[in-house]
Formats: structure tokens, C-alpha cells, sequence
């Protein structure tokens, strides 16, 4: 075993356990071994072996109940996710398979299961087995002090698969991590403050989605 | 439309482009009937503020009629507004507490990258500005796209012509909480860089607020004309020594509080001022910002620094020794304009402020780029222009 590898195990091990190792990672605070501050895992300054991790926290002045429900109907994520073209439910256990946008017209799905869930606090998600990309996510909600609205922090970890048509894709799933994290996690923030997601596009054919669907059009 | 774009430092041009439409559902879009050019697009002209781009349309101090309306605007086809050129979505953290210019959710979000990175936070959305600040297009043109406008435009009365309540989209306010800033009380003495049309709202905001003696200082023999008809004391920097002449005007005291409403560009030969500008002019990025380090050399010990004039980056020489030693408060920032337009739409229609006085120049929009090169190379007759789209040429 590699040494990253072991300490993603003895993390997950600690922290919540949602099965994959990477999700363990992840967790922060509450793990002082590993963690002597109080600072949340992912801004500590080390690496998380094959995982890419990535995690913001935004505030937003809504409450609790409002943003989780509108979570928890994963169909309503394309929204303020730029990359997901779609999100289609599979069942009624939570299975959902996302589609995510691919130069030239193309996409990837990824199907995904509901790893846990706590009304109004949390929804995590994962990658079923055998997927193309192995991934999490988890999103948490908590109140946030007086009036502030609700603390909403974002987790994706994914493991870049092997070879050159793996990395292709994972690629394709995250262009930029961190960048995309951050941006759509904005987004949803717009979306549930101001009723839309803000653009200074002066026509609707300068969006970046209608942009998107140009360039894919050629 | 016509609208003004930029297109490198110094060269500003009026292009056709395409009409701007509804893109969300608060939009609304304004036709324009009056727009001004102000000092902070001069640093857009002198290309001091990063992330312009060309075709980029400027303004964005603006008003006009609304002609469309989203589904969520509450806005009506056939008012007259007057738009604040912070764009802010009345639903955030700031806006809650009436900080509008720090609007978390105008600027969109992968426009907020590049203002996180250089100043720890994302900016507000702007029209009319840079892509720091969203990139918006802006209101020296014939019709804007006014996002969130169930929140920011104000409606204004028809007996108020346009010239009266223009400046409530920017340089009044901004005058204003530059003088509310200051903290002025009765017995204060304050001190003003700058008499363009900022400085001189900040001045007569001061003397509204009732500070005992204001001093306004420039270089510009018309400009400080202008503020001493309001009641203004005035300094000519280049015949006497400000900070000399401030300790005796102010009893050997030093005055109580102080005003920047120069920005990053100020003028002058003082050493330090020079160093700044060969460096800003190969781009090193250091603001010009002599006029506020004589203003924190000026003020007296625990007094009060105010700064509506802009800055974009780092400056040098920084006195950051006066400040902590001396026990100063510093507040800047762009303006909250929402949080003041009701009550400054009340002092212009009750006569308690003249908003018209400064106007030296009335173009029609196609006339614009003549008036950017005027208003910046003859900036004594030159004191504010007023571009009007429909006017004729
Ligand atoms: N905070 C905001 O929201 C806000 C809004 C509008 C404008 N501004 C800024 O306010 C500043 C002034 O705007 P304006 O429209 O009045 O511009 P302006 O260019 O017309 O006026 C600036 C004045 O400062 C004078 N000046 C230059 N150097 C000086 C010095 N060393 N000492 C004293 N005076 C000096 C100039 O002679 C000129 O009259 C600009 O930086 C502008 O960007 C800020
Ligand atoms: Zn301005
Ligand atoms: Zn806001």
C-alpha cells in the first residue's frame, strides 16, 4: 500500500464513514489526530493521494429546509452547475444518473447513489461501483449565527481514473476542480437569494450556456 | 444602437452594436435620455484599471425611461428612472445590511476570480466598468439591459427635469457618504482633495452636515471657483503649501477630518507622486495616491480619513506610521448609492442641494468621445458633461 493511500484510509476510518476512503478525508474538524486546528479538512496544506478534493463553504440568506429540498431534487442541480447537462432519477432509492457535458455535442454519464442523508442537514453521494469516474459528493447545511441565513458547504472528491481514455474523462467531469466547485456553489447561492443566476451578457445568445450550445452546434 | 466603447488608453469611439434584451427575469431595459462621463471612467480612459476590454461599452451614470420589463421586474414601461451604477440583488448578506456595493451576487460568478485574487474578496457587479467588476455593459448608450431592477432604480417625479437628478446614479451619493465618512461635527474643520464634481458634492454635503469650516483644495482655478461659491475655503496647491496653510487654517490643530476625492491619479510634482507615475506608466501597478498621503499627514491626531476617490491596486510609501501613531479612522469604498438615493432625491426637491451647477457641458451621445478627451485634457472649463442621446448634434 502507498503511503497516501494509508493515511486516506486511517482518515476515513475516523471520520464519518461513507465507504470509500476518500470521503474520510474530507472530514475535518472533529478528527483532532489528525487535525490539531479547527480549520476544515480540506484547507489543510496536504494531499489526498489519488483523490482530488474540493471543498467551499458559501452563506446564504435562506433558510435551512428551502435549500436542502431543493437539493434533495437532484434534477434541479443543472441549474447552477455549469458542466451537468442533466440529472435524471433512477428508482425511487435516490440513484440518479448524471449527465455531464463533453465538447462536440458528446456526454458522460455517471451513475451515482445516495451514500447518506439527514433531513435538512446533509446529502452525500456516490459514484455505484464500476462507474468510469469514482466520485463524492457531500453537501451540508447548517444555520448559520442570527440572521445570516444557512452555512452550505460543498465536497467533491473524485479519484482520477487510470490510462488515457480514464484520465479523458475526468477531465471532462472536472475541468477545472476547485474552479468549478467554487463557481457553482456561487451559482446556487444566486440562484437561491436573487431568483436567477447573474450574468452581464447583454443578449440571451452571449449567456455562457447559449455560448455553449453554439460552439457544440458547429 | 449607438453606444460609446473603449478600445485602448486614450481612444474611446461611438460604434453601432447590437440592442441589449431582456437575458433574466428582473431585467428591465431603459432607454436613455441623459448620461454623464465621470471621473472614474478617466481611469478607464488613462487605462490604470486592469481587465478593460475592447468594444467594451462605459457609463455608468445613467438614466431614462423604461421601455421592457422582465417577468419579475416591477418596474413599469413609461417611468423615468434614475439607475445607482453598483448593481446590487437586495437578497445577500450585504445587501441586507445596506452595504450594496459589496453585493455578493451582482458579479457573476466566474467574473469573481480575478477581484478575489487581487483584494481577498470579489467585487460588486458595475456598469460600465472593467471585468473586475463584472463586465457589464454600460449607460453612455441609447438602451442599457438593467439587471435586478426591482431593486436599484429609482423612480423619479416628471416636474424634476433629468439634469437635476442624473447625479443621483453615482457622484451625489458618492459625494455624500464621502462627507458622512468624515464624521463631521459642528465645530470641525475638513479638509477636501479634489474639486471635480465628487469633491464638490463632498463639499457641499459638508457644509449640509454642518461642519464649521470646509477647505477645498485643487489646482484648477475655475474648479475652485466653483467651491467657493458654496461656501468652500479654498487652497491652490500650486501657489501655496497645503499642509503649512491647513495647520494655521485650522488654529494649529490640523484639520478634523479629511476627504480624497482625487483617486488614484492624482496630479502634482511632489517626489513621491513622480515615482508613482513612471511606475504606473510601465505598469507596475502602483496607484498615483499623493493627494491621500498628504491628507493623513494633514489630518489631526484621531481624526477621521475619508476616501471615495478611487484606488485599484498597491501604492508605495504608504505612511503607515501617521496612521497607526496618529490614532486615525480610515472608511472608503465604492459608494452604496441604494442606501441614499430616497433621501437625496428629498434634499433636491426640497432645495436643500444644487445638483445642476457643476454641468459645464451638454453633448449629444455621438459627441462622446470629444467629450472624454475634453474632459480630461481641460478639466479647469471642463467640470462635468452631460451626454443625451437624443439630443441633436
Ligand atoms: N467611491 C465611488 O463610488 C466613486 C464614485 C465616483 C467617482 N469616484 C472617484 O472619485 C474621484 C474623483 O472623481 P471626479 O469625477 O471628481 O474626477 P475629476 O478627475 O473630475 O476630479 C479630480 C480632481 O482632483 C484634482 N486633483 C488632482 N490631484 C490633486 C492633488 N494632488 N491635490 C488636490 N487635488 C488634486 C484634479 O485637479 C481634479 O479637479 C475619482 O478617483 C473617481 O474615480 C469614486
Ligand atoms: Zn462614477
Ligand atoms: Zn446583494
Amino acid at each position: 500500500m502507498k503511503s497516501d493511500n494509508r493515511e486516506l484510509g486511517a482518515l476515513a476510518g475516523a471520520g464519518i464513514a461513507l465507504g470509500a476512503a476518500a470521503v474520510g478525508a474530507w472530514l475535518s474538524t472533529r478528527e483532532k489526530k489528525h487535525h490539531p486546528d479547527s480549520a476544515p479538512g480540506w484547507t489543510q496544506r496536504r494531499n489526498f493521494g489519488d483523490y482530488e478534493v474540493v471543498g467551499r463553504t458559501v452563506t446564504i440568506r435562506k433558510p435551512r429546509t428551502e435549500l436542502f429540498a431543493f437539493w434533495r431534487e437532484f434534477q434541479n442541480l443543472p441549474q447552477f452547475m455549469e458542466n451537468v447537462e442533466k440529472i435524471t432519477p433512477k428508482g425511487s432509492g435516490g440513484r440518479a444518473v448524471w449527465t455531464i457535458k463533453a465538447p462536440a455535442g458528446q456526454s458522460v454519464d455517471i451513475e451515482t447513489e445516495i451514500a447518506r442523508e439527514e433531513q435538512d442537514t446533509l446529502i452525500a453521494w456516490r459514484s455505484v461501483e464500476g462507474s468510469d469516474i469514482d466520485t463524492e459528493g457531500r453537501v451540508t447545511f447548517e444555520d448559520a449565527p442570527g440572521e445570516r441565513g444557512t452555512r452550505v458547504s460543498l465536497l467533491i472528491a473524485y479519484k482520477a481514473p487510470g490510462g488515457k481514455v480514464g484520465q479523458a474523462i475526468a477531465k471532462l467531469f472536472m475541468r477545472e476542480p476547485e474552479v468549478q466547485a467554487r463557481h457553482d456553489l456561487k451559482r446556487f447561492k444566486m440562484l437561491m437569494e436573487t431568483g436567477e443566476v447573474s450574468t452581464s451578457a447583454r443578449r440571451k445568445d452571449q449567456t455562457r450556456a447559449a455560448q455553449y450550445q453554439q460552439e457544440n452546434a458547429r | 444602437m449607438k453606444a460609446l466603447t473603449w478600445h485602448g488608453k486614450h481612444d474611446v469611439r461611438v460604434d453601432t452594436v447590437d440592442d441589449p434584451e431582456i437575458v433574466n427575469s428582473r431585467d428591465a431595459i431603459i432607454k436613455v435620455t441623459s448620461t454623464a462621463i465621470c471621473g472614474s471612467d478617466l481611469h478607464l480612459y488613462d487605462g490604470v484599471i486592469p481587465m478593460v476590454q475592447s468594444g467594451d461599452i462605459l457609463g455608468h451614470e445613467f438614466m431614462g425611461e423604461v421601455v421592457e420589463t422582465g417577468a419579475n421586474s416591477t418596474l413599469k414601461k413609461g417611468q423615468r428612472v434614475v439607475v445607482p451604477f453598483t448593481i446590487s440583488c437586495g437578497g445577500c448578506f450585504h445587501c441586507n445590511i445596506k452595504q450594496y456595493s459589496c453585493c455578493e451576487n451582482s458579479n457573476p460568478a466566474e467574473k469573481q476570480d480575478a477581484s478575489a485574487t487581487l483584494y481577498g474578496h470579489p467585487m460588486a457587479g458595475l456598469f460600465g466598468y472593467s471585468h473586475l467588476t463584472g463586465g457589464y455593459s454600460g449607460g453612455q448608450a441609447e438602451y442599457v439591459r438593467v439587471p435586478y431592477s426591482d431593486f436599484g432604480p429609482i423612480v423619479v417625479p416628471d416636474h424634476l427635469d433629468d439634469e437635476k437628478v442624473l447625479f443621483l446614479s453615482d457622484i451625489l451619493p458618492t459625494g455624500w457618504m464621502g462627507a458622512e465618512n468624515a464624521e463631521i461635527n459642528p465645530d470641525d474643520t475638513v479638509a477636501v482633495w479634489g474639486c471635480g464634481p465628487v469633491g464638490l458634492f463632498a463639499i457641499q454635503s459638508a457644509i449640509v452636515m454642518g461642519a464649521s469650516k470646509v477647505i477645498a483644495i485643487d489646482h484648477y482655478p475655475h474648479r475652485l471657483e466653483l467651491a467657493k461659491k458654496l461656501g468652500a475655503d479654498t487652497i491652490n496647491f500650486r501657489e501655496t503649501d497645503v499642509r503649512e496653510a491647513l495647520m494655521e487654517m485650522s488654529g494649529g490643530i490640523g484639520v478634523d477630518a479629511v476627504i480624497d476625492a482625487v483617486g488614484m491619479e492624482a496630479h502634482g510634482f511632489a517626489y513621491d507622486n513622480m515615482m508613482d507615475m513612471v511606475k504606473q506608466t510601465v505598469g507596475i501597478g502602483a496607484d498615483r495616491a499623493s493627494a491621500l498621503k498628504q491628507a493623513i499627514l494633514a489630518v489631526r491626531p484621531g481624526g477621521r480619513v475619508s476616501i471615495p476617490g478611487v484606488y485599484g491596486g498597491m501604492t508605495d510609501k504608504w505612511p503607515l506610521g501617521a496612521m497607526m501613531e496618529k490614532g486615525l479612522q480610515l472608511r472608503g469604498g465604492q459608494t452604496h448609492v441604494q442606501r441614499y438615493t430616497k433621501d437625496l432625491l428629498d434634499k433636491i426637491e426640497d432645495g436643500t442641494l444644487d445638483t445642476t451647477f457643476l454641468i459645464s457641458h451638454r453633448l449629444p451621445l455621438t459627441q462622446a468621445a470629444d467629450g472624454y478627451k475634453n474632459f480630461h485634457d481641460n478639466q479647469n472649463e471642463w467640470t462635468k458633461v452631460v451626454l443625451k442621446p437624443g439630443m441633436e448634434a
